[in-house]
């Protein structure tokens, strides 16, 4: 009985302890000393948040770079659901949607043939929300995006290196292209011509 | 009876031996036997139930691949029959060292003192307390005390000794053994053990395996392998599910055959006869055990106390050298020497005389005919010496020499306190010697180490066992003899209490103690070691305190006992190791056969390209079988044992146990699939 | 590439090294209170929280006492979590006015927090309000891991002291375990996290109005302090679904490491702990070295795997090689940022421990890939393993190593001096026993299921592996997952959850039952003829044990499961 009225006081006190000074605590160095980060790196254009550095966005139209397909939601990017496509490797769904995305690759790049397709431009990241892409997948990308905005191969080549992440230290992790920031700066030197199609994105700049 | 000859190992395939085990193989498929072993009970119930399924499928004349199934039934049954003759194997090699220790006691008639008068009965008719008369002639009829008279006895039937010993009344000499003969004179013995109750009657019990308990690591042991066993049927249940779910049911007798080839049958049917063999090879050394845990206990051992006298030395003090006092010739010290000790029939005397007849030449004389006066040694004056032809020679401990020469008006150079303090300080004793008023010089007599016994400590040590000294004598002498010997450690001027106090000592640092005894002043400290042997020889307080009898009384022989203990230990570690190491290689050989219907890629793991399915699966488990009879020989002699650090032995028997556990069943199944495919068996 | 693999994995235990032997060393002093620089600081809350709880400090603890007072706690904090879920529509901090959970999946939670699994049958942003996320979670995630450590501690006094009744306290080692050690570490590693991009705030949901004109829900929250702990406590229940793949969790490849790290520390700590408590660093270094030995035989296993890629890929042309632009591999599931190498590093890190914290979906990793994590599961999450709960897991398959091999050196077992007799077999077996009887026996029932089969979302052998995956999860506490299985069903959500409670208490309180056992024995001092269990011979062997006691439990499940995947994969066959 006294053990268990002392079990029922450790998990009041505990319970205040942890789950309410500890993350308070912590929220509030967080936001004295790193107020964007901790409010998740948003990005804000002319006073509209358009998204943040961490998340990916799904692009379909040609002006843009694209992001990896993604299995977050029913649509995909969805935020607020995140979630890899748990696809195994034997799995014909799985086997099947890769092809369908390597034609689809293979034909909005033209040019471009299946040996040059880096692995992670035709599946899902675990997340679904994976920001970026490899060098190699933004390569193929860039003619198109190019022919799209009417700018020269190298003045596009020039943002993917502006916008790519090197390994950390020169040692952790993988290098890639942020893709929305690199869109961003796409859109900031280059408006996308009207023709191109994307009217949703200039009824959103009206 | 046995004679030295026939404590020889009895030949390991004894045809008499094999024929009584294979019948007795099959009589212990009794399942009620069976029970007493969890592993193989498991075998024995799901190969009836294989046989059931078979006979039922005959009976409704189903038409099932019956040559197969069949095959793997009477491969089960083996499986239980090839442990039980390992066992019986064990139990019979038992009986035969029992039949002989208990050949000698059937037939002999005692004489009962009853109220004064003698009365002829059997033997196995007496009880406890019942004084018997022993003539010169007469076996001995039961263990038992001398109570009166004196009597040379032939302990060849226990002890394969054949010259005899003296036992008496009092002292430390008054036990006696059933079925030892009296060869001169008569004593009474009082009987101090009921039929069936003697150190032969257990012992017998215990090599013949019938009324054996488990000892505590054969426990733990087993327990061991009841988890496994437990935890592959659920790895078996659960595979029957998995199975459908890849469109393979699976058949009783394929799961069973996983089941079987994956407990461990190997060490499950060979661990109580590993056990037994253990106690046989005790007897073969010699020694009388009370119990299978005493045995287990001794390979624990971390200290060994052992007794000076007798087991690292032996036994006296002998004369090396003569040292003259200054202006006294050597020979003449020798000749007063010679002279104190002809009547000195003591071991230390007559090494005098044998000295100063092989240093100087001076043959031994008749000291009647001189009429010589003997002064024998006493507690009081600490020396003796003779008195002749008006000549006063003494020898003796250096103070009352000294005394006896100021006494006689002499004087006692200064030199003499030199050469004594030299002597003392490598361990020997001086021994002075006088003629009257005249100090002669000094006697030096020494403890003649046994030869070997430095190996053999550097043995124990490598083993990781420190051996303690015992001794009375003073802390100088015991050290040097310390040093000269190896010994680890020491205790002078010990009492028998320091024997029981050092004993606690150890006990309370965790640590197991072994002793040897034979006094009754060692009874207590038998019964608090942790191994305590008693000699043969000793007294009937000493045998009873002990868990462990030498019948050759031979001091060293716990070196040997502490051995056997290891190598049972080891035995049952290696097959341990071997058995389930074996398990990796019959997976290979049955999963891609369970499964091949379902998942025929799984053939990839049939990495020793077995024919068929169905070989593969009867090859694992007829290997399964047959190892069992391949590990008899080892299960019976026990894994070679050799004195080296654990690590050392770890590394080694890892390597070949559980290395070679690995690999051996790789090619033993390889070979069977070879076999059973050119028989076409299936 | 094959350079960085090495340079990656070789700084990452190397940290791991240099960290643990000085926090293993403070945790041998903090629960001996023996004084640290942090008493003036927390001596004080730790008094006030005994004076309210009242514990009494000095008062030590017999083992069955110790164990009644943990299951009781746990049991307390479940009932408490099992609330949170079914109110936190009418409690505060709920800015999404998410609902209350289902009874099954309250339960299954509940469960899967107490026991440290944090497998999550939900997902996070859409299920869990920030209050419950905080007061009901995070508190486990703390709580959780520190009983796990305090039974560690309990189990090791156990093996080292002599002729002793009791082995701590457990309200005192809770307390320290949580005052000293998980909350210094987590305030300080959580504004690392949050200089990376980890957010901590209480904001609602952000609507982004994304470039091409849709609009973005942006789940927020208070990310870091969970983040840190549930690394760190080795608990693994993401505050996303995606979990640490989710850029808000694990946001660069630096804060990747530092989450690595975390959950390698304590559990590789306590090892030095255990050494040092032994009073002969190399008994614990020997265990350190085995587990090393282990993760390294994984972690090489799984990235050769994924970096080897799926051969269905490579028949259409598309390069799975690595090259300076790209990772190559089996990406599928995994994230740009940590390409091949993190990301099956962290599977294996998140499975040799019971963190289940994921940075790619396992589900989608090659079957070999695949096999590693669900092999490190079934070994006992005994390789670093749970805080607490890999230390005395591997300190049980140490006495089992000692006892079968032990043997062999002519000796009756014994462990640091200790006789192994039969009441420690019985409790080592128990101990064996309850792993397999949760695991294989619920999936073998799931397998031939209605109930079970529906939630399989991969045909053929993946989708047994889904199901075998679930049940090891569940029963090594870990909670990662082979997260395709629909598993949010009350069929999964009772069964893994009893299967998360057995894998959890009924094997700390064989643990607890040995060390009381040991803590009364007399310890022989070690001569040249004792089994030495600080020496490579025994490191070899404890390594021969724990594999084939593994292998040869799951060996046909796995066989029926990435195995046979593999050699499909090899034909291309698919499902």
């Amino acid at each position: 009985m006294r053990n268990l009225k002392t079990a029922v006081m450790m998990t009041i006190v505990l319970t205040i302890l942890t789950g309410l000074v500890y993350p308070l605590v912590i929220a509030g160095i967080a936001q004295a000393l790193f107020p964007l980060q901790a409010n998740g790196s948003l990005i804000e254009r002319n006073g509209q948040v358009v998204g943040s550095s961490l998340i990916g966005q799904d692009f379909s139209g040609p002006a843009y770079f694209h992001s990896r397909p993604s299995a977050a939601g029913d649509k995909g990017y969805d935020a607020s659901a995140s979630g890899g496509s748990n696809l195994g490797p034997t799995n014909k769904t799985l086997i099947e949607a890769v092809k369908s995305r390597l034609k689809d690759v293979l034909e909005e790049n033209p040019g471009i043939t299946a040996s040059q397709v880096p692995i992670d431009i035709v599946t899902s990241s675990g997340s679904g929300l994976d920001p970026e892409i490899s060098l190699a997948a933004a390569q193929i990308q860039i003619a198109r995006v190019a022919r799209a905005r009417g700018l020269s191969e190298d003045r596009v080549r020039d943002l993917v290196e502006q916008a790519t992440r090197g390994r950390w230290g020169g040692i952790l992790g993988e290098p890639g292209v942020n893709v929305l920031q690199l869109n961003i700066a796409l859109d900031n030197i280059a408006p996308i011509p009207q023709k191109s199609g994307v009217k949703t994105a200039n009824a959103a700049g009206s | 009876m046995a004679y030295p000859s026939e404590r020889k190992p009895t030949p390991l395939w004894e045809p008499n031996i094999v024929r009584r085990a294979v019948i007795d193989a099959f009589a212990k498929l009794d399942p009620r036997v069976q029970a007493r072993n969890p592993v193989m009970f498991v075998v024995e119930v799901t190969a009836a139930a294989v046989t059931g399924i078979l006979a039922q499928n005959f009976l409704s004349a189903r038409a099932a691949p019956l040559g197969f199934e069949l095959q793997i039934a009477l491969w089960l049954w083996f499986t239980v029959v090839f442990a039980n003759f390992a066992e019986a194997m064990a139990e019979g090699r038992g009986k035969a060292q029992a039949d002989n220790l208990r050949k000698t006691r059937t037939e002999t008639q005692a004489t009962l003192l009853r109220d004064g008068h003698e009365i002829s009965v059997p033997a196995t008719s007496l009880r406890r307390n019942d004084v018997v008369i022993v003539r010169a002639g007469d076996i001995i009829p039961g263990d038992g005390e001398v109570v009166e008279g004196v009597a040379a006895v032939n302990e060849a039937a226990v002890t394969g000794e054949s010259a005899p010993v003296i036992r008496e009344s009092g002292g430390d000499r008054s036990a006696v053994t059933g079925g030892t003969i009296v060869i001169s004179d008569w004593i009474k013995v009082k009987i101090t053990a009921n039929p069936g109750e003697t150190f032969l009657d257990r012992m017998i019990s215990l090599v013949e395996g019938a009324q054996r308990q488990k000892t505590p690591n054969e426990i733990a042991l087993s327990i061991l392998l009841a988890g496994l066993t437990i935890i592959f049927m659920l790895v078996c249940v659960s595979l029957y599910p998995f199975g459908l779910y890849a469109h393979t049911p699976l058949s009783l007798p394929v799961e069973v055959s996983l089941l079987v080839c994956l407990i461990p049958t190997t060490i499950g049917g060979l661990l109580s006869a590993i056990g037994i063999a253990g106690m046989d090879r005790l007897v073969q050394h010699n020694v009388l055990a009370m119990s299978g845990r005493a045995v287990e206990a001794a390979g624990d051992v971390d200290t060994l106390l052992l007794d000076k006298t007798g087991t690292i030395t032996l036994g006296n003090r002998m004369a090396t050298e003569f040292i003259a006092l200054p202006g006294i010739a050597p020979q003449e010290l020798a000749d007063a020497a010679q002279l104190a000790s002809l009547a000195d029939e003591t071991p230390e005397g007559r090494s005098i005389v044998v000295l100063s007849k092989n240093q100087y030449n001076l043959r031994g004389r008749e000291l009647a005919q001189k009429d010589a006066e003997f002064i024998p040694f006493s507690a009081q004056t600490r020396m003796s010496g003779v008195n002749i032809n008006g000549r006063r020679i003494r020898k003796g401990a250096t103070d009352m020499v000294t005394r006896f020469v100021v006494e006689a008006g002499g004087t006692v150079p200064p030199e003499l306190t030199a050469i004594v303090e030299r002597i003392a300080r490598t361990g020997g004793t001086p021994l002075m010697v006088a003629d009257g008023g005249r100090a002669l010089g000094v006697i030096h007599l020494k403890d003649v180490i046994k030869e070997g016994i430095k190996e053999r400590f550097a043995r124990l040590r490598a083993m990781g066992l420190k051996t303690v000294m015992i001794t009375g004598d003073n802390p100088l002498t015991a050290a040097a003899i310390a040093s000269e010997s190896g010994v680890d450690d020491f205790r002078a001027e010990a009492t028998p209490e320091t024997k029981l106090r050092l004993i606690r000592e150890e006990q309370a640092e965790g640590k197991l103690v072994a002793m040897i005894g034979d006094g009754t002043n060692d009874a207590p400290a038998l019964a608090q070691a942790d191994v305590g042997i008693a000699m043969n020889a000793g007294t009937q307080a000493a045998r009873e305190a002990g868990n462990m009898i030498d019948l050759d009384s031979n001091p060293t022989k716990i070196m040997e006992v502490v051995e056997i203990g290891k190598q049972l230990l080891i035995t049952r570690g290696a097959l341990t190791t071997f058995s389930i190491a074996n398990d990796v290689a019959k997976y290979f050989a049955i999963i891609p056969a369970m499964f091949v219907l379902g998942y025929p890629e799984l053939q990839a793991l049939n990495i020793m390209h077995l024919a068929t399915p169905q070989s593969a699966i009867l090859s694992a488990v007829i290997f399964n079988a047959l190892i069992i009879v391949a590990l008899i020989p080892l299960a019976l002699r026990g894994v070679a044992y050799r004195p080296l650090g654990a690590a050392a032995i770890l590394t080694r028997n890892l390597l070949i146990y559980g290395l070679g556990g690995v690999i051996v069943p790789f090619i033993g199944i390889k070979l069977i699939d070879l076999a059973v495919t050119a028989l076409h068996l299936v | 590439m094959l350079s960085n693999a090495i340079l990656q994995v070789g700084l990452f235990i190397g940290l791991v090294t240099v960290i643990s032997v000085p926090l293993g060393l403070y945790m041998a002093r903090v629960f001996a209170d023996q004084g640290t620089f942090l008493d003036p600081v927390l001596k004080p809350v730790e008094r006030a929280v005994y004076r309210l709880c009242g514990v009494d400090p000095e008062v030590e603890m017999e083992w069955p006492q110790y164990a009644i007072a943990m299951l009781l706690f746990s049991l307390v904090g479940m009932l408490a979590l099992y609330g949170f879920e079914r109110l936190q529509q009418l409690l505060p901090l709920n800015p999404q006015h998410l609902g209350p959970l289902a009874p099954d999946l309250a339960f299954n939670t509940a469960a899967s927090f107490t026991t440290n699994t944090n497998w999550q049958a939900y997902a996070g942003e859409t299920t869990m309000s920030y209050l419950t996320q905080m007061m009901g979670l995070a508190y486990h995630n703390f709580v959780s891991a520190a009983t796990g450590i305090a039974v560690a501690i309990a189990v090791i006094r156990g093996f080292v002291r002599r002729t002793s009744r009791t082995i701590g306290n457990f309200w005192v080692d809770l307390t320290r375990a949580i005052l000293w050690v998980l909350m210094p570490l987590c305030v300080v590693l959580a504004l690392l996290l949050v200089w990376q991009g980890v957010p901590q705030n209480f904001n609602p949901y952000v609507h982004a109005k994304t470039l091409e004109g849709g609009i973005q829900v942006i789940a927020e929250g208070p990310v870091a302090s969970q983040e840190i702990i549930k690394e760190l406590g080795t608990n693994g229940g993401g505050f996303f679904n995606a979990n640490s793949a989710h850029p808000y969790e694990n946001p660069t490849p630096l804060t990747d490491l530092i989450e690595l790290v975390a959950i390698f520390a304590i559990g590789a700590a306590l090892t030095h702990t255990f050494g040092r408590m032994a009073g002969d660093w190399r008994q614990g270094a020997a265990l350190y070295v085995v587990m090393t030995i282990l993760f390294l035989a994984g972690a090489s296993t799984a990235i050769w795997a994924e970096q080897h890629g799926n051969p269905n890929f490579t028949k259409m042309g598309i390069s799975q090689t690595a090259t300076a632009t790209q990772s190559g591999g089996n990406m599928e599931g995994k994230e740009v940022r940590f390409g091949i190498v993190d990301s099956a590093l962290w599977a294996t890190v998140t499975t040799d421990t019971s963190c289940g914290a994921v940075n790619s979906m396992h589900d989608s990793y090659t079957p070999l890939g695949g096999f590693i994590p669900l092999l490190n599961m079934q070994i006992g999450e005994i390789i670093f393993g749970g805080v607490g709960s890999g230390l005395f897991g591997m300190l049980v398959m140490a006495v089992l190593s000692v006892f079968i091999a032990g043997l062999m050196v002519g000796r009756t077992p014994e462990y640091l001096g200790k006789k192994i007799e039969a009441r420690e077999m019985k409790l080592a077996m128990l101990y064996v026993l309850i792993f397999p009887a949760v695991i294989l026996l619920p999936a073998g029932i799931a397998i031939v299921t209605k109930a079970g089969l529906a939630g399989i979302t991969n045909p053929g052998p993946h989708g047994f592996s889904q199901v075998l995956y679930a049940f090891s999860e569940a029963g090594a506490n870990n909670g990662s997952a082979f997260a395709g299985l629909n598993a949010n069903t009350p069929f999964y959500n009772w069964t893994l959850a009893s299967s998360m409670l057995l894998g959890r208490f009924m094997m700390m309180i064989p643990a607890l039952a040995m060390a009381g056992s040991l803590a009364g024995k007399k310890a022989v001092p070690p001569s040249a003829g004792t089994f030495p269990t600080n020496g490579s011979a025994f490191v070899i062997l404890l390594i021969g044990v724990i594999l084939i006691v593994a292998a040869l439990t799951f060996f046909p499940a796995d066989a029926l499961g990435p195995i046979v995947e593999h050699f499909a994969m090899l034909n291309g066959k698919l499902y």
